[in-house]
C-alpha cells in the first residue's frame, strides 16, 4: 500500500473555502509547538491574541490601522498577479511611497500649507513614487524581457538603501535613523480627532487611509468585472499569443499595470506616515509589502476579498503584539502561508491510496 | 471471452462531465496487432473514452482491460508504463525546450546524466525509421504545428508504446506526411503493436482501418469492417444524414482589390527567410486558395498580413489602406478576420470563458465595448446566440475554453471571425479537426461569405477542399508562388508537383 498524489479533474466549489479554514487550524495547531516550547500555553496565548485582535473595544480600531497598508499593498499586488506579473516588490514600492510623501510633508511644502492641498499633495507625491518604483521592472520586463520577480525584489533593497541614505543623512533629525515629525497639516484626519462630537471615538487611531483601501479596493473590482482594461489583463494573463492575436498592446499593458500596483504599494507607504508614523524613518513598516502578498494570494486576487483577508491579518499583527516573545507572530503568519499554500494545492491534487494488487501499473 | 484476449477491451464505460454526458455505456474492443479508427462527430466523446484508457481521466461506470487484465490507470505515466501511449490531439509538449529534451520527459531514465550524443543518434534513427523528420536539437516553439506533431508521436514510440492511440494525428500532417506515416502504422501492427486512431478523414480511415467503431453523442452506433466499409457508409453513421462532400456554388464574381500583397519578404522565428518577394491579390468575392507543403511560408503569411509578423520589404493594403507592419488593432479595424492554425495557443485564451472568448475581436468597439466598460448582457446574448447558430456543443457559455472538445473550439472561433461580418478572411486550415457535417456547413459558411462579398484567402493542405471552395488557386513553395491554376479536378497532378517544388512549363504563373 502506498500513496499518490494525483490531479483533480474537477474541483468541487465548496473545496477552497473549507481547505483554507483547514489550513488556518493546522497552522494555528502547528504554531502551538513553538508557543509551548517558548513556555506559554498555547490555548491562553491564542484566546488572548484573538481578544486583542478582534474582540476588544479598542481591537477594531487597532486592527484597521493595521489593515490600512495591507490592503492598499495587497490590492498593488492582486492587479499585478492578475495578469501574472509576479511583482513582489511592494515593500520597496512602499518605502518610495514613504519617502516621497515625507519629501512633500517637510520640505517641499511650506507647513502652513492648508489641509487639503497637503494631504493632495502628498497623495499624488505617494502613488507616483511608488508607481516609478513598479515602473521599472515593468518597462524591463515589457522592452528587455527581464525577469520582474527578481528586478522588483533587488529593487525594494535598493529602496531600503536609499531611505537610509535619508534618514541618517539629508532628512536626519538627531541622527537616529528618524526625520522631524510631520507638521499637524500633513497628519491624516483620525477617528480620535473627533473625539468631541463622537467620544466614542476618543483614542481610537484609525485614519483616512482605511477609506482609500476600501475606495481603491471597489474600483478595482469595477475594473476587473466591468472595463475592457480588466479583460485585456484576463487575456494577457492568461494567454500573452491569443492577447497579441486579438490587438492587445502587451508592453503597455505591462507597464501600466506595473504602474499601477507600484502606486498602491506607495500609497500603503504613504498612508503609513501619514496616518500612523508622522516621521519617516528607518524600518517604519514591519514588512506590510511582504505580507500584502499572503493576503492577495490568501484573497485569490479579488480586491473585495483583501479587504476582509487584510482586517484579519492585521488582526493577527495587533493580537500578535499582545504575546511573546516578538518573534512569534511572524513566526505563525509564517506558518500560515505555509499551510495556505500546501492547502491550495490539494485543491488541485488528492491523495489516493493505492492497493498494489489492484494495480498492474505501478511497478 | 475468447482465448487470446483484445489487446483492450472497454466493457459498459460511463463518463460524466458537469451537465455533459460524455460517454454512455460503451462497450469497446480492440483486438492485438489491429489498426482500430474510431469516427464520430464533434464532441460525441471520442477523446474522453480514450483519456481514459490513458489515465487522463477515471471512469464513473464500467472496466477497462488490458490483455484480458482489468487496470485502473490513475495518470499517464502509469498507462505508459504499461506500453499505452497517446498522441493527443492538442499537442504536450514543452516549448521552451528541444526536441530530445522533450522526449524524455516523464522517463525513467536517464536520472542524472543526459548523453546527448547517444540520445540524438536514437532519435536520429527512430526518425529515420518511421520517416518522421525532425531536428533533435530544435527548441519545440521554432518547429511549425507540424513538426510537433510529428514530435508527439515519436516521443511515445520512443516510450515503447504497445498500444499506440493517435488522436487526430493526421489533422496536421501533409498529404506525404500521412502516408509515411501509414506505412509506419503498419510496420508497427505487422511488429505486434495495436493501434487506435481516431480522425474526422474519412478516406485514411477507409485506406487504413481494420475495424472502424462509430460513436454518436457518446455512444456507440456500430463496429464495421474497415475494408468493406466506405465513405458515405461512415458519413451516414456519423451523422444520420447523407453528407455533400462537395460545396455546391455559383461562379464568383468579383469586384474590387480587398487584399494586396506587394512584394513582401519575411523571416520565420529562427530569422531564416520565409517569404520572398511574394505579391498576391484577392478581390472581394472570390477564394484564393493556397496550395503548399506545411513549412513553406504558410504561417508566416497569414501572420504577416495581420500584423503579427514584421515585413522586412513590401507593402501589404486591406481595402485600400496600407496595414504593413501596423499593429494587429489596424487589421481588425480594417475589417480582417484571421482564423489561425493553432486554435488553442493563438486562437483561444483556453481558462477564460466561452463567451469571453467570443469577444476578442470585438470588445474593443460599441456594442461589445461602449466607453470605458463592457457590455456584459450583450456579451452574454450575443455568446448564447452564437453558440446556438454554430451549433458548438456546449452545456454552457461559460464554460472555459480549454474544455470544448477540439472540433467545437474551431467552430467557436470561426464563429467569433465569421460574425463579425469581415472584408477579408484569412482562413488557415479552417476545417481542421472538424467532423464531415461540421465541414459542410462551415464550407457553405465561407462561400456565403464570399457571395457576401468578403475576400476569402484560404490556406489549406486538404486538395479536395482547395478544389471545392476556391475560384483560383495559387501554390506556394519555399515562401515564393510558383503558379496559379483553375480549381479543376485535372489539375491536381499539376498542383501536386508545383508543392513539391517542380516548376510546370505550361502554368500561367502571376
Ligand atoms: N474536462 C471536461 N469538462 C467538461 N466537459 C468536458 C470535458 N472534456 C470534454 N468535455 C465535453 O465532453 C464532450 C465530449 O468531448 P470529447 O473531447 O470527448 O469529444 P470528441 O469526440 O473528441 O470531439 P472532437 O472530434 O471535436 O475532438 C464535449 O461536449 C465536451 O465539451
Ligand atoms: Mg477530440
Amino acid at each position: 500500500m502506498r500513496l499518490k498524489i494525483e490531479p483533480r479533474l474537477e474541483t468541487p466549489r465548496w473545496l477552497p473555502f473549507v481547505s483554507i479554514v483547514l489550513a488556518l487550524i493546522l497552522a494555528l495547531l502547528i504554531g502551538a509547538i513553538p508557543l509551548a516550547y517558548g513556555g506559554l500555553d498555547p490555548f491562553v496565548a491564542y484566546r488572548q491574541m484573538f481578544r486583542t485582535g478582534f474582540f476588544e473595544p479598542y481591537s477594531f480600531s487597532d486592527t484597521l490601522v493595521k489593515a490600512t497598508p495591507l490592503i492598499l499593498a495587497g490590492l498593488g499586488v492582486t492587479i499585478a498577479f492578475r495578469m501574472r506579473l509576479w511583482n513582489i516588490g511592494a515593500e520597496g514600492q512602499l518605502f518610495l511611497g514613504a519617502w516621497a510623501t515625507t519629501g512633500v510633508a517637510l520640505f517641499w511644502l511650506p507647513p502652513t500649507t492648508p489641509k487639503v492641498v497637503m494631504l493632495a499633495a502628498m497623495t499624488l507625491a505617494g502613488f507616483a513614487a511608488g508607481a516609478l518604483w513598479g515602473a521599472i521592472p515593468g518597462v524591463l520586463k515589457a522592452k528587455l524581457g527581464v525577469n520582474e520577480i527578481i528586478s522588483s525584489l533587488m529593487l525594494t533593497y535598493v529602496a531600503f538603501e536609499f531611505n537610509n541614505y535619508f534618514v541618517y543623512g539629508p532628512w536626519a533629525a538627531g541622527g537616529f535613523g528618524l526625520t522631524a515629525p510631520f507638521p499637524r497639516t500633513a497628519w491624516f484626519p483620525r477617528l480620535t480627532d473627533f473625539g468631541d462630537a463622537v467620544p466614542a471615538f476618543r483614542g481610537m487611531t484609525a485614519h483616512l487611509g482605511i477609506l482609500y483601501g476600501v475606495v481603491a479596493a471597489v474600483i478595482l473590482f469595477i475594473i476587473f468585472k466591468y472595463s475592457k482594461w480588466g479583460y485585456e489583463l484576463k487575456v494577457i494573463g492568461d494567454n500573452p499569443d491569443a492577447a497579441r492575436y486579438a490587438g492587445m498592446n502587451l508592453s503597455r499593458t505591462i507597464i501600466m499595470t506595473m504602474i499601477i500596483s507600484g502606486g498602491l504599494a506607495g500609497l500603503a507607504g504613504m498612508s503609513e506616515v501619514a496616518g500612523v508614523v508622522h516621521r519617516l524613518q528607518e524600518n517604519f513598516s514591519p514588512g506590510y509589502g511582504f505580507t500584502a502578498i499572503i493576503v492577495a494570494w490568501l484573497a485569490r486576487l479579488n480586491p473585495l476579498a483583501v479587504i476582509v483577508v487584510g482586517y484579519l491579518f492585521g488582526g493577527l499583527l495587533v493580537g500578535g503584539d499582545a504575546i511573546q516573545p516578538a518573534g512569534i507572530p511572524l513566526l505563525i503568519q509564517g506558518i500560515i502561508l505555509f499551510c495556505v499554500i500546501s492547502a491550495d494545492t490539494f485543491t488541485r491534487y488528492r491523495l489516493r491510496i493505492v492497493q498494489p494488487v489492484a494495480s498492474t501499473a505501478t511497478n | 471471452m475468447s482465448n487470446t484476449p483484445y489487446a483492450l477491451e472497454m466493457r459498459g464505460i460511463t463518463k460524466r462531465f458537469p451537465g455533459v454526458l460524455a460517454n454512455d455505456d460503451v462497450n469497446f474492443a480492440v483486438e492485438k496487432g489491429e489498426i482500430h479508427a474510431l469516427l464520430g462527430e464533434n464532441g460525441a466523446g471520442k477523446s474522453t473514452l480514450m483519456n481514459m484508457v490513458n489515465g487522463l481521466y477515471r471512469a464513473d461506470e464500467g472496466k477497462i482491460l488490458l490483455d484480458g487484465k482489468p487496470v485502473k490507470f490513475s495518470s499517464p505515466r502509469d498507462a505508459i508504463d504499461s506500453g499505452v501511449g497517446m498522441v493527443h490531439q492538442h499537442f504536450m509538449l514543452v516549448p521552451t525546450q528541444t526536441v530530445s529534451e522533450n522526449l524524455i520527459l516523464g522517463q525513467k531514465a536517464p536520472r542524472f546524466y543526459i548523453n546527448y550524443k547517444k540520445l540524438e543518434q536514437d532519435i536520429a534513427e527512430l526518425s529515420r525509421k518511421f520517416g518522421l523528420a525532425v531536428d533533435p536539437q530544435a527548441k519545440i516553439w521554432q518547429l511549425s504545428v507540424g513538426e510537433q506533431q510529428r514530435v508527439e508521436i515519436l516521443k511515445m514510440l520512443y516510450q515503447g508504446a504497445k498500444l499506440l492511440i493517435m488522436d487526430e494525428p493526421t489533422a496536421v500532417l501533409t498529404p506525404q506526411e500521412v502516408t509515411d506515416l501509414f506505412k509506419t502504422l503498419r510496420e508497427m501492427t505487422a511488429t505486434g503493436h495495436t493501434i487506435i486512431f481516431i480522425s474526422h478523414k474519412l478516406d485514411e480511415v477507409v485506406e487504413i482501418a481494420d475495424k472502424v467503431t462509430v460513436l454518436r453523442r457518446g455512444k456507440v452506433v456500430a463496429t464495421v469492417d474497415g475494408h468493406a466499409t466506405s465513405k458515405a457508409e461512415l458519413a451516414r453513421l456519423m451523422v444520420g444524414r447523407e453528407v455533400l462532400f462537395r460545396i455546391k456554388k455559383k461562379p464568383a464574381e468579383p469586384t474590387t482589390d480587398a487584399l494586396v500583397i506587394d512584394s513582401v519578404s519575411c523571416e520565420n522565428d529562427r530569422g531564416l527567410p520565409a517569404l520572398r518577394d511574394l505579391s498576391l491579390t484577392v478581390r472581394s468575392g472570390e477564394v484564393v486558395g493556397i496550395a503548399g507543403v506545411a513549412g513553406n511560408g504558410q504561417t508566416e503569411l497569414a501572420q504577416v498580413i495581420t500584423g503579427l509578423r514584421e515585413a522586412k520589404f513590401g507593402t501589404i493594403t486591406v481595402q485600400g489602406q496600407n496595414v504593413t507592419n501596423q499593429s494587429a488593432t489596424a487589421t481588425i479595424d480594417q475589417g480582417l478576420a484571421y482564423i489561425p492554425s493553432d486554435r488553442n495557443g493563438v486562437g483561444s485564451s483556453p481558462n477564460l470563458t466561452l463567451a469571453d472568448n467570443l469577444i476578442l475581436k470585438s470588445y474593443r468597439k460599441p456594442p461589445i465595448g461602449p466607453g470605458w466598460r463592457i457590455d456584459l448582457k450583450l456579451v452574454r446574448s450575443q455568446a448564447e446566440k452564437l453558440i446556438e447558430q454554430f451549433d458548438v456543443k456546449t452545456p454552457s457559455a461559460d464554460l472555459p475554453a480549454r474544455l470544448l472538445s477540439g472540433g467545437n473550439l474551431q467552430k467557436l472561433i470561426l464563429a467569433r471571425e465569421i460574425s463579425r461580418q469581415p472584408k477579408v478572411i484569412i482562413a488557415v486550415y479552417p476545417v481542421r479537426g472538424l467532423d464531415v457535417g461540421a465541414i459542410e456547413s462551415i464550407h457553405q459558411m465561407l462561400i456565403d461569405e464570399r457571395d457576401r462579398g468578403a475576400g476569402i484567402l484560404l490556406i489549406s493542405e486538404d486538395l479536395d477542399e482547395l478544389l471545392s471552395l476556391s475560384d483560383r488557386i495559387v501554390v506556394l513553395f519555399e515562401g515564393q508562388i510558383v503558379g496559379e491554376v483553375p480549381p479543376e479536378d485535372e489539375r491536381i497532378d499539376e498542383i501536386g508537383l508545383m508543392m513539391a517544388g517542380t516548376k510546370v512549363e505550361h502554368s500561367h504563373a502571376t
